[in-house]
């Protein structure tokens, strides 16, 4: 078909979150893989209902940690005691204990650094452009509707068949949504 | 819908299209039902609508009756601190013996007010005190205005503060690098994780609510400004699973986080030896004091907020009465490490140690001491009773008492402290000077600046959150869509 590819996706509309939650368990039921729903806040048990995997994000996080613990005992043990070791109050010029306190507070800076662009890498944000974001009707998905979206590049897409599907879980209201 | 019964049938083949109920479940009495968090049983329309109309439309009165005192105490704060660079700390009160003055005390408020903020985004988000939403993001504002309020004084009481930045371990032409075995170097690295990590974390909860006002935005710069603020959030559920995962592993790092920065700060003290700093109890009570002085200025603030933006379905009673029920426990842990300490001084047997209380008690500035006890043990006391959490005009009223008060605690224990210590040829008094005090009043400019141009441009309340914890968001509850006797 020449004109899907001008075509993102198709686009269903539910009022309540179970609605959307059971269009999505057909929908993942029938095999489809590049889709998403879309809720002002996040749904309790959509992710199962979507059959999404726990997320990777707390991986980014880790290392975030690891990497400020290291780095604050390796810096502090090379400045201290190694650059420009000085006598204070008769104190080693380096513990482990006396350089606790920096990094500890070092593991939650760059773990939380790690959490944030780790989310936002994860989710390939920031994006300035989306197709969705053009369409008039998805305004509300921020405010008090939820919206199924299957994309035409799923290789289970048809137009006629997909819009049947998505009938067929109760939307009323099915738009088909511009590149 | 035969669409999704069929799927259902698919997985239990057995299972007839209508099951009947197989137990009856009553609902409880009334005296066992929750309060729902939003009054009114509102929509979720409602609720956007609501908090986003607060930073839309035109500017109210009261507004501009707020920012243009603000903005000029702000800049009488710029002036002062322009006045302390130019002729020098002489300028201030400290001096022999009481070295740290109002700076330390100012330093040590503001920071503490902000932990009531990282308390309610972090450690009640763990404890999944679902009140919480209704005031996390006005709470966390509040952490970060205050932490810059807080983090002016340590910098500017160096006295050259044109080398601040050698605080930070960076590079220099003397080639010598921070002694990071002194807690004040600690402090360093705590409170400017403290700040970065508040920012990280109240910006990360604002994403989806600033796409919220891209999406309501009717003028093109709005549309512009919320939309590259939001990063593109589309509440696509599949970022949400990664989203929500962020969310608690910032929370799970911000719980230590804030219960280390004040012990932190607390240790600029306590690893001193000067009798009445020097105490092991330090950590704890400081933590315990902050959350409380925290609580009294979020309750300040959005006390007469909620009336004032009409938000009195989403910031309840029940959310005033359980900060004040917060405020009465913190307010009592301060209480007992007050008692505890002047027990401690008594039991150790070190007359130094019994000095300094005594001191504080009965000496000089005995005044400072019982201003402190009667605002931070005997105000918190009143909580106890409904009467008074449920009335919103004593309840701001003893709010601002609770913030009196922990200013007060600081005074005590940094100048109390330190114009008595060994020999009383080593005595004196301090006083304040004018530039002292027009410093201080001048942060309250500063936050007040940066908190009113929060309200005007940012939604105050965690929209996406706040909707969460509706009924007709959980899609196992009738009013969310579920069918008597589904699946769902």
């Amino acid at each position: 078909m020449a004109t899907t590819s001008q075509k993102y996706g198709i686009l269903a509309e539910f009022e309540t979150p179970a609605a959307a939650m059971h269009a999505a368990e057909t929908v993942r039921d029938r095999g489809f893989r590049k889709w998403d729903v879309f809720t002002p806040f996040p749904v309790h048990g959509m992710d199962k209902a979507m059959g999404i995997k726990n997320s990777k994000v707390g991986w980014f996080s880790f290392l975030g940690g690891v990497t400020g613990y290291t780095s604050g005992m390796v810096m502090i043990w090379w400045m201290n005691a190694v650059d420009y070791p000085i006598i204070i109050g008769g104190k080693p010029m380096f513990s482990p204990f006396g350089a606790f306190p920096p990094c500890y507070e070092l593991t939650i800076l760059l773990g939380a650094f790690g959490a944030l662009f780790g989310m936002l890498f994860m989710n390939r944000l920031p994006r300035l452009h989306h197709p969705l974001l053009k369409h008039r009707r998805f305004a509300l998905a921020t405010h008090d509707r939820f919206f199924l979206v299957i994309e035409t590049a799923d290789p289970k897409y048809s137009e006629n068949e997909t819009r049947k599907l998505l009938e067929s879980t109760g939307s009323k209201r099915i738009e088909l949504v511009e590149e | 819908m035969a669409e999704v019964i069929a799927s259902v049938a698919a997985k239990a083949p057995s299972a007839p299209k209508q099951r009947e109920p197989l137990l009856e479940i009553k609902a409880a009495p009334a005296e066992l039902q929750r309060e729902p968090m939003v009054a009114n049983q509102r929509s979720l329309g409602w609720i956007s609508d609501a908090i986003a109309g607060v930073a839309e439309g035109k500017t109210p009165r009261w507004w501009w009756i707020a920012f243009v005192p603000s903005v000029t105490l702000m800049l009488t704060c710029f002036t002062m601190i322009l006045y302390l660079m130019s002729v020098g700390v002489g300028v201030w009160g400290p001096g022999h013996p009481v070295m740290w003055g109002w700076a330390i005390i100012n330093f040590v408020w503001w920071i503490g007010i902000g932990h009531a903020g990282t308390l309610i985004s972090a450690i009640l988000f763990l404890l999944r005190q679902r009140w919480r939403t209704s005031i996390n993001r006005a709470a966390e504002a509040m952490t970060i205005f205050a932490v810059m309020c807080a983090g002016i004084f340590p910098l500017i009481h160096i006295g050259r503060i044109w080398l601040g930045w050698w605080l930070f371990p960076i590079p220099n032409s003397n080639g010598i690098w921070p002694q990071f075995r002194s807690p004040l170097m600690w402090d360093v690295f705590a409170v400017s994780t403290y700040f970065t990590v508040s920012l990280l974390f109240w910006f990360m909860g604002l994403i989806p609510d600033l796409a919220v006002m891209r999406d309501r935005a009717t003028t093109k710069i709005r549309k512009f400004a919320y939309g590259l603020f939001s990063l593109g959030w589309t509440g696509s559920n599949r970022h949400w699973s990664n989203y929500e995962k962020a969310y608690l592993i910032l929370a799970g790092l911000s719980t230590p986080l804030v219960l280390s920065v004040h012990s932190i700060v607390s240790l600029d003290f306590s690893v001193s030896q000067l009798p009445g700093w020097h105490t092991t109890i330090f950590p704890p009570y400081f933590v315990a004091g902050a959350v409380f002085s925290g609580f009294g200025m979020v309750l300040t603030l959005l006390v007469p907020l909620r009336r004032l933006l009409k938000l009195e379905d989403i910031i309840t009673v029940r959310h005033v009465e359980l900060m004040c029920k917060v405020t009465l426990a913190t307010g009592s842990i301060v209480g007992y490490a007050y008692a505890m300490e002047f027990f401690i001084a008594w039991y150790s047997g070190n007359p130094y140690e019994r000095y300094a209380f005594i001191n504080r008690a009965v000496g000089p500035y005995a005044w400072g001491y019982w201003i402190m006890i009667g605002c931070n043990v005997i105000t918190p006391q009143l909580f106890w009773f409904k009467k008074i959490r449920t009335n919103m005009m004593l309840v701001f009223i003893l709010s601002i008492f609770v913030n009196i008060g922990m200013w007060f605690e600081r005074f005590v224990i940094v100048v109390i402290s330190l114009h008595r210590d060994f020999l009383p040829s080593n005595w004196g008094y301090f006083r304040p000077t004018w530039v002292d005090i027009l410093t201080y009043l001048g942060t309250f400019g500063l936050f007040f600046t940066f908190f009113l141009l929060f309200l005007r441009f940012v939604p105050i309340i965690a929209i996406a959150e706040v909707k969460g914890v509706t009924p007709q968001a959980d899609p196992h509850h009738p009013l969310g869509g579920a069918k008597e006797g589904g699946h769902h």
